[in-house]
């Protein structure tokens, strides 16, 4: 019986002491450098930022809501384990600040959307000019949006739409940050990244003028649309397509009547021409108010999470671009 | 004219409006009998059960078909109906009650389920997908809710009296006749297909609580059955009319709105009720004691 409780403890050292050697192995430059992500589209910059020299995991995987994500015990040992964290930020991963300390990691934290100015949750009114989100250059510190608030990763909670990356043009400064971040933690990668960072972003240029181009085969006045979730704002202001959300910025709250009726309202005074189903959301509604208004429905849009490997939406570049063709097909 | 504008034209204007009022009106004329009948057979809780017990059914049907609502809703109907009837014959074949039966049964469902669900890997919400707004509602619901609320008022209708009978006296009951089996079976299979229908229709905590509030209620204000009866499903309709209006107008979620008047109008019976209310408790004492 002895023995045995002996034969346990030492398991136990031996496996607490891999467990906690993991992550210097991990940061050690001569091995690749492990980075973990806490979503899809994270994922997808990192790794082509990265290319052969990182290795990466995520925690939100194709397909998952990162709104309601509740990380299991492994998520602490991989973030535990990891030499580079990289974060949204703008409260959109509201469980990650715990995540980190639980795992006791000393990994540096990366808030990708640093230096990107949030916009408000809320949509502008049908038919009203968005403002544009201005770019500040990107810093080291995450831009809080007002002082005081908010966590140390930029965790703001309410007031900020966390969905920034929706905006191609925010995308570079994703992208920037990413490679500063692994440049800082594998300094010997530096043309590397510098190398995959600049062709990605050139790659974003391209996207950018694509998205200008079908857009500007819409007639302007058909240029507005509903969506069950508050995702596409940054989309909206960048390309001067207006979007009217079915629901608030969360996929949990249940809408009300007046909620509904306005929107119907919305879209018979305002002439309306579709709306669109959003990948993580109950389409019964969308359906209802579609037959009631004689709205077309379009395809689905993705907006939070990228689709598994084989799928419309497996890297960022073909989200948006399937988002535009969706779009253009429903709006002209 | 201003009265119009408040209680009528959100009617008028909105057919989502319309269809969740007759919805409602369904759900509340099937459901307020069955009601009725769970509160005397002290089983009100057994609807909160029941939207647990249909996990592993509605996970069978997505594991073969994928996110389909027939497949889901027909899974979901046939593991309610297992469990309603396992524990109904549970509770005339053994000596354990049937409300300790069914609560063993939904539990060891809902393991059941969770384990089904995970097996997949998949982190997509099954019941949030198959429990319904009363907002969203289409055609086919409608029928569906028409067709629940048929069936189970000409059923009630079909075995009320034994039913009652063995509520009040099984003893009595099973000396005279032998319909006490049979009319209980039904009346749990009915009690599943109200509460499965009302799942998907309008979701969880409308369809439970449309069933079982206006009968507490009810039971405030009459000791006559079908006078309780025909006032639970009344309340059932009023609450769900001024549910609907508060939604409208305040912006509160539909489903919860409903519920929540017919809250109000249980505190109220609480209180003011004529039969067994508080007020009417405090009054009885003093003149006992003058």
């Amino acid at each position: 019986m002895r023995r045995g409780l002996a034969a346990l403890v030492v398991a136990a050292v031996v496996v607490l002491a891999t467990i906690s050697a993991a992550p210097a192995q991990a940061a050690g430059t001569g091995d690749k450098l492990t980075v973990v992500a806490s979503f899809s589209i994270l994922r997808d910059w990192v790794a082509n930022v990265g290319g052969d020299r990182v290795a990466v995991s995520v925690l939100v995987g194709p397909g998952a809501d990162a709104h309601v994500y509740a990380p299991p015990p492994r998520d602490a040992k991989i973030v535990g384990a990891a030499g580079l964290i990289v974060v949204n930020g703008f409260g959109f991963e509201g469980w990650m600040d715990r995540l980190v300390q639980a795992s006791a990691t000393r990994a540096p934290v990366i808030v990708a959307s640093a230096g990107i100015v949030p916009m408000p949750p809320s949509y502008p009114a049908l038919g009203a000019k968005a403002s544009r989100p201005h770019l500040e250059q990107a810093g080291e510190t995450p831009a809080l949006p007002r002082e005081g608030r908010g966590d140390r990763f930029g965790n703001a909670a309410a007031g900020i739409d966390p969905h920034a990356w929706q905006s191609v043009r925010n995308a570079e400064v994703y992208v920037s940050n990413i490679r500063d971040g692994l440049m800082r933690a594998d300094p010997q990668g530096r043309a590397t990244y510098e190398a995959n960072a600049a062709a990605y972003i050139q790659e974003l240029a391209r996207l950018d003028a694509d998205i200008r181009r079908a857009v500007a085969t819409i007639p302007p006045a058909r240029r507005k649309a509903i969506t069950t979730h508050d995702a596409f704002g940054y989309f909206a202001a960048d390309y001067g397509i207006a979007f009217v959300a079915a629901q608030g910025v969360s996929t949990e709250t249940e809408a009300s009547a007046r909620d509904v009726a306005r929107i119907i309202r919305a879209i018979r005074e305002q002439n309306i021409p579709a709306l669109f189903f959003e990948n993580a959301v109950d389409p019964r509604l969308v359906k209802r108010i579609a037959a009631e208004t004689g709205a077309r429905i379009g395809g689905t849009l993705f907006s939070d999470a990228l689709t598994a490997s084989p799928g419309p939406a497996a890297t960022y570049l073909d989200m948006m671009r399937h988002n535009i063709r969706e779009i253009v097909d429903a709006l002209r | 004219m201003f009265i119009y504008d408040i209680l009528v034209s959100p009617f008028a204007e909105f057919a989502f409006m319309r269809r969740a009022l007759v919805g409602v009106c369904g759900l509340a004329l099937g459901a307020a009998p069955v009601g009725v009948l769970l509160t005397l057979r002290r089983m009100s809780l057994m609807g909160d059960a029941m939207a647990h017990a249909i996990l592993p059914g509605a996970a069978v049907g997505y594991l073969v078909s994928g996110l389909s609502l027939f497949a889901m809703t027909t899974g979901g109907l046939i593991a309610g109906f297992v469990v309603a009837l396992t524990a109904g014959a549970l509770a005339r074949a053994t000596e354990l009650k049937e409300d300790a039966s069914l609560a063993a049964l939904f539990l060891v469902s809902l393991a059941l389920g969770v384990v089904i669900v995970s097996a997949r890997g998949n982190s997509v919400d099954l019941l949030h997908f198959l429990f319904g707004n009363v907002l969203a509602l289409d055609n086919e619901t409608l029928v569906l809710i028409g067709a629940v609320a048929t069936v189970s008022l000409l059923t009630v209708a079909l075995i009320w009296r034994p039913l009652v009978l063995e509520s009040v006296d099984a003893g009595f009951l099973r000396s005279v006749s032998r319909s006490g089996g049979p009319a209980h079976i039904s009346f749990l299979a009915l009690v599943a297909l109200n509460l499965v229908g009302g799942f998907q229709a309008l979701g969880t905590l409308l369809a439970v609580g449309i069933m079982i509030l206006p009968a507490v209620i009810s039971r405030f204000w009459s000791r006559d059955l079908t006078v309780m009866t025909v006032s639970a499903a009344v309340t059932g309709i009023a609450s769900g009319y001024c549910g609907l209006l508060m939604s409208y107008h305040a912006g509160l979620p539909a489903g919860s709105a409903i519920i929540l008047f017919a809250g109000v109008v249980y505190c109220a019976s609480v209180l003011f009720g004529p039969c067994g209310g508080l007020l009417r408790g405090l009054v009885s004492r003093r003149h006992l004691e003058a």
